[in-house]
């Protein structure tokens, strides 16, 4: 492949893992199962699509990925982007990736939560993984291996179909460096997320590994969800054990955090994380769910909550979910309730990856409200001034038009 | 006297140019105006500064995995570092810069790059010989 006998996109892809592999000292390559590629067209940009366009040119051979490769969401719903504000060479840069990409044999899942939707990785399964909050979980919960890999790596190992061996592959970086005991264990998903952003924000680093006691009842994939999603964006934070809960930690010394200092996490920590948002009384300009992107109970929880209800005149709503989650909600009737209440339900994207900051001005959208911590967190730099609370708080502010 | 500093060796070409540093984390979109080339998070320590043409010092990577493509989308507009230096890189942003050809070192020898190299400072970094040198 290096000497380019299998031609230049296996070429390009084997030169680009070794590079990678040499900065963090991998010793070979590991063969991968899957890979994941986050690649929307507000980071790829012309040059982005151009180099990926290059490659579906070539002879199918020397193309088609090796192995099942799928994608986090787009930027652009070509069902649903005029209406946001987002302009025609916006979809035309998407239409031209997902042109690219299906010439290459990559299946267009448009996801974040492929682990609730598609195929979750195995334990022990090596995989490439793009989308933190994909490798997080998949790491933590799943017990899979793989680093974060960002678009340009997912799309190596998908034309060679393995990986550097280095980091999260290895068993010595699984190990926990930091012990966190939780005095106040959460309870609804947003709960989850502030706790995982607190967790992140101490670990601060892709190479630390957080073990967390405290929480001793099994928590449901959505709210593992938020946890890891937040903890990922706050901290870079790709792997986390909970003792007795996730499958690696059965007790404290399995991952030897028994040598390790607990460090305390109180209702102090996480009232200093939601005091960086917007409080009550507060106007809200758009309430955004997503980040990750709903799953179909998330789906039916909110449905639920907005049954019978208006947003306010002044508050838009959007709703960000898998293509195959929304197929089902709108099979099942979620979709019209919560369009029906005034939200806008888009699939295949997520907010903050479909040109935040474009839509924001389009709309006149500064202030956010979301029970995503992590997408909080990531919308500060594109001009938001974002907002936190609950799934059912969140709801009350849009009908209301301010933070309740 | 120039100074030299020793690294893990990177990725990328040698460059030298101007160091831009803060004791503060990186992610491309989080904390970038990649259109006007600054920074603009508010909370982030070099927030308003120009990035373009710099070398960028910082303590590590953090968020998502957007950084890797979008290092490459900002060089191919010209507005862009030109290198990255941290105490400790992630995954993704070695992978930009593999992408991008783009120069980034980490783990340096001699403590925190930060309190190292400070702004200002004309700095060139060899990533293939893991070395970073400060001209006075």
């Amino acid at each position: 492949m290096l000497a380019g006998a299998m031609g230049p996109a296996r070429q390009w892809a084997m030169d680009h893992q070794m590079q990678v592999g040499r900065m963090f000292d991998a010793a070979d390559m590991v063969p991968v199962s899957q890979a994941h590629m986050m690649a929307d067209p507000e980071s790829l940009g012309d040059a982005g699509v151009s180099f990926v366009e290059a490659f579906a040119g070539l002879p199918e051979p020397e193309r088609r990925v090796r192995v099942p490769m799928i994608t986090d969401p787009r930027g652009v719903d070509l069902s649903c982007y005029d209406p946001l504000g987002q302009t025609e060479a916006m979809a035309d840069l998407e239409r031209r990736f997902i042109a690219a990409c299906q010439a290459l044999g990559i299946m267009m899942t448009d996801t974040c939560i492929n682990y609730q939707t598609i195929m979750p990785p195995v334990f022990g399964d090596h995989v490439a993984y793009g989308d933190t909050g994909v490798v997080i979980y998949s790491n933590s919960v799943c017990g899979a291996r793989s680093n974060f890999e960002g678009g340009p790596s997912a799309l190596a190992a998908g034309l060679t179909g393995r990986t550097p061996r280095y980091g999260l592959h290895l068993d010595r970086h699984r190990r926990a460096t930091r012990r966190f005991l939780v005095e106040t264990p959460p309870v609804e998903l947003t709960d989850w997320g502030v706790l995982g952003a607190v967790i992140g924000r101490k670990a601060g680093s892709y190479w630390a590994v957080p073990v967390i006691e405290g929480i001793d009842t099994a928590p449901t994939s959505d709210q593992i969800k938020h946890f890891g999603a937040a903890m990922a964006s706050y901290g870079s934070t790709p792997l986390f054990h909970i003792v007795g809960v996730t499958p690696e930690a059965p007790d404290l010394k399995a991952v030897g955090g028994d040598g390790l200092a607990a460090e305390r996490i109180g209702a102090d920590d996480l009232a200093a994380l939601r005091a960086d948002f917007g409080g009550e009384g507060d106007k809200v300009d758009v309430v955004v769910f997503a980040a990750p992107q709903l799953s179909l109970v998330e789906m039916r929880q909110l449905a639920a909550i907005c049954a019978g209800r208006r947003r306010h005149a002044d508050t838009d709503v959007i709703v960000c979910t898998a293509p195959s989650v929304y197929a089902d909600a709108e099979r099942m009737g979620f979709n019209a309730t919560l369009q029906a209440f005034g939200a806008t339900v888009l699939q295949g994207t997520c907010f903050y990856q479909q040109y935040a900051r474009e839509i924001g001005e389009a709309n006149g959208w500064t202030r956010l409200l979301s029970n995503s911590a992590k997408i909080v967190n990531i919308l500060g730099g594109y001009g938001y001034k974002p907002a936190l609370a609950s799934m059912a708080a969140c709801v009350a502010s849009a009908e209301k038009g301010e933070i309740v | 006297m120039p100074r030299e500093l020793k690294c893990h060796p990177g990725i990328g070409p040698t460059v030298a140019g101007e160091a831009l540093t803060a004791a503060d984390n990186f992610s491309a979109r989080y904390d970038l105006d990649r259109i006007k080339g600054i920074f603009s998070r508010p909370q982030h320590a070099l927030a308003g500064q120009s990035y373009k043409d710099k070398i960028l010092v910082l303590n590590t990577a953090k968020g998502g995995v957007a950084s890797a493509w979008m290092l490459h989308e900002m060089k191919a507009r010209g507005i862009a570092p030109k290198a990255i230096l941290f105490n400790a890189a992630n995954t993704i942003l070695a992978q930009g810069a593999a992408l991008a050809d783009m120069a980034m070192c980490d783990r340096f020898e001699d403590g925190d790059v930060t309190t190292l190299i400070p702004t200002g400072a004309r700095v060139t970094v060899y990533p293939a010989e893991g070395r970073v040198v400060i001209e006075d």
